[in-house]
């Protein structure tokens, strides 16, 4: 393999790792908080892309505008599926509000095909993000390739400010640990949990936005594959972990991109392999890489 | 809904019209019978409409052979497996049809297939694709292409028209459609004396190809073979523009569809794919091409001519023509007269029945030429 075409692939790489990581790091932030698996995530991100998709489409705002507004949109949806389908469940066995969280998956995804219709429907790529650099021989990266890792990268500084820096953010580290003292020591719980669902949710869009941004296109199934994706990321990286979820997304997207660099001809095997390396990465530290071991509270 | 309504009355319109004529006797001789089942209402009742219409219009040409009177003998399936093979019963055992016609939708014809083939009368699909409606069946036959075809007949556009010596493959692998065509076109290619340079895969639902595009390029091809369906056909045309590739991309049937060019947009420019080989627009229309779209636009004004119409108008002369030569209104005589169907003129080409009973004639070739959707000729696999 010649060196340019290695690039090539690592940038490939890069890109759809960066666009895994940022939506796992939703899922770390959920589960590490709540301890739920939030399967609705995809969804939300699905759903964040519509929006922006009907914002430059539909009513032809600008691209800046289309997404803050979509991001506020999905961040809106994130805190009412909280207050509706999780907070009743909030004492109940864990396995209640799995169910309840795969329950909104499907309502979500029922709801898009009604009202947005079963079609694809191709997205506008802003022009200055499509255009090229090309760096060294033949490699090509196009502004985008190099926009998506930078914007979660901006985005994981902003959440780790807020999750380290901040009251909210120590009142959702205290709720990690322990909800009921927490509670006990004056804290508004169901606010913090709504607000986390609120910044989950906004990651969530903002993914979706640049997944549409990458593969232009929307349809009401688009999230379910990144979704599962992001999940092993999270689970690789150590889920709970944001440190975690950034370097399983990255390592999940290197993995696949070069399953298929190395053996073109196992390249319909590419799922396979991710799927292979996270049982080993779990039957070697079952909590992932930067797990922490939680001992269950009796 | 609305729409199912107005179809569901429109079939009742046309079956009345059907029997009203049965009772008038067309000529004093005793007039062969065909009979037709097709899906005129239901989820298939678009394309089943479409297609009595093209048999309608093939009767009307020509209404007798051998000077006897032909008689069709219309029954709707519902587009239902059950009420299929309950047809093609009832059509054998009491209309006693020499031949059937049908039908739009393969698991409808296999049901239809089954009957006729214990009945021992032969039948002509229409629009059923799939391999196993013929397969292992003496007979059952077809007035269309099975899939992997257009496989051959793109590897023969390429190698021959295009001048293509190097291709590759990007396919599908959980997808049978894609795993068919894709073999075709490698066997066909190299036959014909080209080099198959790569042969990539991924599976229904991935986003991603960079990683496949990447090495595809590396590849050097002149033109990449990838039967998807059109959404995530879109998807790859403009990852691979995005990659800087230069390689002429190629589908078939899955990408005819309008929004290819829409979710394309300037990548499908100069995209590629195969057809069924009419189209009202086509430049060089053989006479009974002509034929057929003339009489259409006569016997139906406010309707656009279609392949469905066509594939129903090509079922009947498939069956007429097989009565002349075979000199009788026999089963037997005809079924054997069927399979022996060589270079018949039809509006869709020089059609011949193979080995497996399947319609063998030129495919349609599509190119995207400035946004626009042109019908560039046809090619006959070799």
């Amino acid at each position: 393999m010649s060196l340019d075409m290695f690039l090539q692939h690592c940038f490939n790489a890069l890109t759809l790792g960066s666009l895994y990581a940022l939506i796992a790091i939703g899922y770390t932030m959920v589960y590490g908080i709540l301890r739920l698996i939030n399967f609705a995530h995809g969804d939300i991100l699905m759903v964040g892309a519509y929006f922006v998709f009907f914002g430059t489409f539909a009513f032809g705002w600008p691209w800046g505008i289309a997404a803050i507004m979509a991001i506020a949109g999905a961040s809106l949806l994130g805190v009412v599926m909280e207050r509706v389908a999780y907070r009743p469940l909030r004492d109940a066995p864990r396995i209640s509000a799995l169910i309840s969280a795969i329950a909104v998956s499907f309502f979500i995804e029922s709801l898009a095909v009604v009202v947005f219709t079963g079609q694809p429907r191709p997205v506008l790529q802003p022009e200055w993000l499509v255009s090229e650099w090309q760096v060294w021989g033949g490699v090509r990266i196009l502004r985008l390739t190099a926009f998506v890792p930078a914007m979660t990268a901006v985005l994981v500084g902003i959440l780790l400010y807020i999750v380290y820096r901040t009251k909210p953010g120590l009142a959702m580290r205290a709720i990690s640990k322990d909800i009921e003292t927490t509670r006990l020591l004056g804290v508004r719980v169901d606010n913090i949990i709504a607000f986390t669902f609120c910044i989950g949710s906004a990651l969530a869009a903002a993914s979706g936005i640049m997944w549409a941004l990458r593969y232009p296109q929307v349809h009401p199934y688009m999230g379910i594959m990144p979704g599962l994706k992001a999940f092993i990321a999270a689970v690789f990286g150590g889920i709970g972990s944001i440190q975690g979820a950034v370097i399983g997304g990255v390592a999940l997207g290197f993995v696949e991109i070069m399953t298929v660099a190395f053996m073109p001809e196992l390249s319909g095997y590419r799922d396979a392999f991710a799927f292979v390396l996270l049982v080993l990465v779990l039957l070697f530290k079952p909590t992932g890489l930067l797990g922490e071991r939680m001992e269950e509270k009796i | 809904m609305k729409l199912g309504k107005h179809l569901a009355v429109l079939a009742a319109l046309t079956l009345s019209l059907v029997f009203g004529a049965q009772t008038a006797p067309a000529a004093d001789k005793d007039p062969i019978k065909i009979g037709v089942y097709l899906p005129l209402t239901g989820q298939n009742a678009f394309g089943g409409q479409l297609e009595l219409e093209g048999v309608r219009l093939a009767q009307k040409e020509m209404p007798t052979v051998l000077d006897r009177p032909v008689e069709l003998v219309v029954v709707d399936n519902k587009s239902d497996k059950v009420e299929a093979a309950n047809a093609v019963k009832r059509l054998v055992e009491r209309d006693k049809v020499v031949a059937l016609i049908g039908t739009y939708g393969s698991s409808l014809a296999m049901a239809g297939a089954e009957v006729a083939e214990k009945a021992k009368v032969p039948g002509v699909g229409t629009s059923c694709t799939n391999p196993l409606v013929t397969q292992g069946k003496n007979y059952y036959f077809r007035a269309c292409f099975i899939d992997p075809y257009q496989g051959a007949a793109a590897a023969t556009y390429a190698f021959e028209n295009l001048g293509f010596k190097k291709a590759a493959v990007l396919m599908d692998m959980t997808n049978d459609y894609a795993v068919g065509l894709s073999s075709f076109f490698s066997r066909s290619f190299k036959k014909l004396g080209g080099e198959v340079v790569a042969n990539l895969k991924y599976s229904s639902g991935d986003q991603d190809f960079t990683a496949q595009l990447t090495e595809l390029i590396s590849k050097k091809p002149d033109i990449v073979f990838m039967p998807a369906y059109f959404a995530e056909g879109a998807i790859i045309m403009k990852q691979a523009r995005e990659l800087g590739a230069t390689f002429r991309l190629m589908g078939a049937d899955a990408m005819d569809n309008p929004d290819t060019v829409k979710l394309g947009g300037k990548a499908a420019e100069g995209f590629l794919h195969t057809t069924f080989p009419y189209d009202p627009k086509m430049t060089s229309m053989s006479p009974e091409a002509k034929r057929f779209t003339e009489a259409w636009k006569a016997a139906y004004p406010d309707k656009e001519t279609n392949v469905n119409g066509a594939l129903g108008y090509n079922c009947y002369f498939l069956i007429v023509d097989a009565i002349k030569r075979a000199g009788s209104a026999e089963p037997q005589a005809i079924t054997r007269a069927l399979a022996e169907t060589q270079g018949l003129p039809t509006a869709l080409g020089k059609l011949s029945i193979n080995k497996s009973h399947d319609a063998e004639m030129p495919v349609g070739i599509i190119e995207y030429k400035n946004g626009q959707r042109v019908y560039v000729g046809e090619v006959t696999p070799r």
